[in-house]
């Protein structure tokens, strides 16, 4: 139905259809063009500061010389923080949301309405929540546990998103046999629905981690600007991004570590992205299988 | 049928933690207001509207606290970037779902989807390296509203582009085969007949953009200059309300720290009413 309405849509090309045409294969080209870019002046001056020694050793001078070996090893912690808190409660929020409540419930209405404003709010507001919840009233500080759980309310939306899509990727069938034969409903989510939906889950956590990866205004104030390898969470960390930050802003003749630090920052979250894309890809081709 | 039969015990007690849970998710969000409000409070009495006052600089230390100049530039900068970035973005989809070879349609939605996972930060540097020196080459200082508004646009487009994707998809197929039997042109079927189908959709999604571009703080720190103006130009320089936030908040206190946490409720205040409002617009989900 789909490919029959396309290609009727693309046999009828008359003369004047094509400068519309044209303006749209210029705009497609300006946004390829703008990302090309990006990435080329990335690579050309990054990626001979990459090595095998910016990536261990510690950074010396604000970072202009050395590595980002602590930067790497804080960003590390303050995901795994993050993954720790937001993937049992997103995991939580959406089997409830998809399998234990009236859909379109009041409660559940509200659930949603609520998960969708958080996911509107600007991460510098985060940012200045968590300096005052997490740092202040907890009395947590300056820490990597700090900026990890600020990034954990950041990434819930998406990670409980992601689980929803999955669970109801799952053909209602497969609950009604599960019921038929007897099978309690944790069961069911557990040996068939959770199957189901793990590439989905999957591809959900590489998008929260690349999220959490490219934040930095929710972090300034919250794990802070200590560029030393920290000794446990309680200790101030600087993320990935947050370095970028502070050598592009505040240490003169920063640009070039500036520019390794991004483009390590880049491979990674097109990794994860490729990641997520992968798995959401072999969803999909299971879902059509059916 | 099946959710209204009753539940086994150990069904019993896994509703009741994923329920607990999922009420401590909710209530991030409610946190997030009482805590950004409390910290505001001190200055939430009857001097509040000297925030609103256009004649008051911003001297947060001295008690002069006139926030207009900021309100403005993060008004004008989602603004320029919204305008620019509605015509590409939708331009964008329509060359994804439609005009583009399926050759290139690939390699471009993936291009699109990695704008769209691009740290801000990488967006910033980019811009202060690379596109603020261009501007400054023009026309001096190079780090101004007009740096600002390219550079969110950028960031912006995904959003908008993606959006307006699912909204043409949405598109019944018979209408658009309808307009084709009818003997209209493509150019015709898309402008007259696409858009405004999805129009909903694609209003929902500029409504989405826009509250993305609101609290946008990196990149625009990195690239507007963040001097307290109003600008007279596009070239001139500018601060945001965000920029202000992030640059202010590492030494303020007192009556200047919750200055800060008001700016940040109002944005939060914005986005939130921006956000439902997109919803309403979408319908049903």
């Amino acid at each position: 139905m789909k490919a029959a309405s396309r290609s009727l849509y693309k046999r009828n090309s008359i003369h004047s259809d094509h400068l519309f045409g044209l303006a749209i294969y210029l705009c497609a080209a300006l946004v390829a063009g703008a990302f090309a870019w990006i990435v080329a002046d990335l690579l050309v001056h990054g990626l001979d500061k990459l090595s095998w020694s910016f990536l261990t050793e510690a950074p010396r001078s604000s970072g202009r010389k050395g590595g980002i070996s602590s930067i790497l090893v804080s960003t590390l912690a303050i995901l795994a923080v993050t993954m720790a808190v937001a993937l049992p409660l997103s995991f939580a929020a959406a089997v409830w949301l998809s399998e234990f409540t009236q859909q379109g419930g009041r409660l559940s209405r509200f659930v949603r309405v609520c998960l969708d404003v958080l996911a509107g709010v600007p991460s510098i507001v985060f940012g200045l929540f968590g300096s005052a919840f997490f740092c202040d009233f907890l009395g947590l500080g300056f820490s990597i546990l700090s900026g990890g759980l600020t990034l954990a309310c950041m990434v819930l939306p998406i990670l409980i998103r992601a689980t929803e899509a999955g669970l109801s990727s799952a053909p209602e069938g497969w609950r009604q046999g599960a019921a038929a034969l007897g099978l309690s409903k944790s069961a069911a989510l557990w040996q068939i629905l959770l199957p189901a939906a793990a590439p989905s889950i999957g591809a959900g956590l590489m998008l929260g981690v690349g999220r959490a990866m490219a934040e930095t205004a929710a972090l300034i104030f919250t794990s802070g600007y200590v560029d030393r390898m920290p000794d446990s969470i309680l200790d101030s960390g600087r993320a990935l991004a947050v370095h970028i930050f502070d050598l592009s802003m505040n240490v003169s003749g920063g640009d070039q570590a500036a520019y390794g630090s991004a483009l390590v920052l880049i491979v990674l979250i097109g990794l994860l992205n490729g990641v997520a894309l992968k798995l959401s890809d072999k969803l999909l081709a299971k879902r059509i299988s059916l | 049928m099946f959710r209204s039969l009753t539940l086994a015990s150990a069904d019993q007690r896994l509703q009741a933690v994923l329920l607990a849970l999922t009420l401590l998710t909710t209530s991030i969000i409610g946190l997030i207001v009482l805590f950004v409000f409390a910290q505001a409070y001190p200055v939430l009495d009857s001097s509040v509207w000297g925030f609103f006052d256009l004649r008051q600089p911003w001297y947060p230390l001295e008690g002069q606290r006139g926030m207009v100049p900021m309100i403005a530039a993060s008004v004008l900068t989602t603004l320029g970037a919204i305008v620019l970035a509605l015509p590409l973005g939708i331009a964008s989809a329509l060359f994804a779902q439609y005009y583009g070879h399926p050759v290139l349609v690939r390699p471009y939605r993936w291009v699109v989807g990695l704008l769209a996972g691009v740290p801000s930060v990488v967006y910033g540097f980019w811009g202060l390296t690379v596109l603020v020196p261009l501007i400054a080459a023009y026309q001096a200082p190079g780090a101004s509203l007009i740096a600002g508004v390219l550079i969110l646009t950028l960031m912006i487009l995904p959003t908008v582009a993606l959006t307006a994707e699912a909204a043409f998809m949405a598109v019944p197929p018979a209408t658009l085969q309808a307009a084709h039997a009818l003997g209209m042109k493509k150019s015709a079927i898309t402008l007259r007949v696409l858009l405004p189908a999805a129009k909903k959709g694609l209003i929902a999604g500029t409504i989405l953009a826009t509250a993305r571009a609101l609290g946008e703080t990196m990149a625009l720190l990195m690239v507007t200059g963040n001097v307290v103006q109003m600008p007279q130009s596009i070239f001139d320089p500018v601060r945001t309300l965000t920029a202000n936030i992030a640059l202010e908040m590492a030494y303020a206190m007192g009556d200047h720290r919750a200055a800060l946490f008001f700016s940040g409720l109002v944005l939060t205040a914005l986005v939130i009413a921006l956000t439902l409002a997109a919803h309403r617009q979408e319908g049903q989900r």
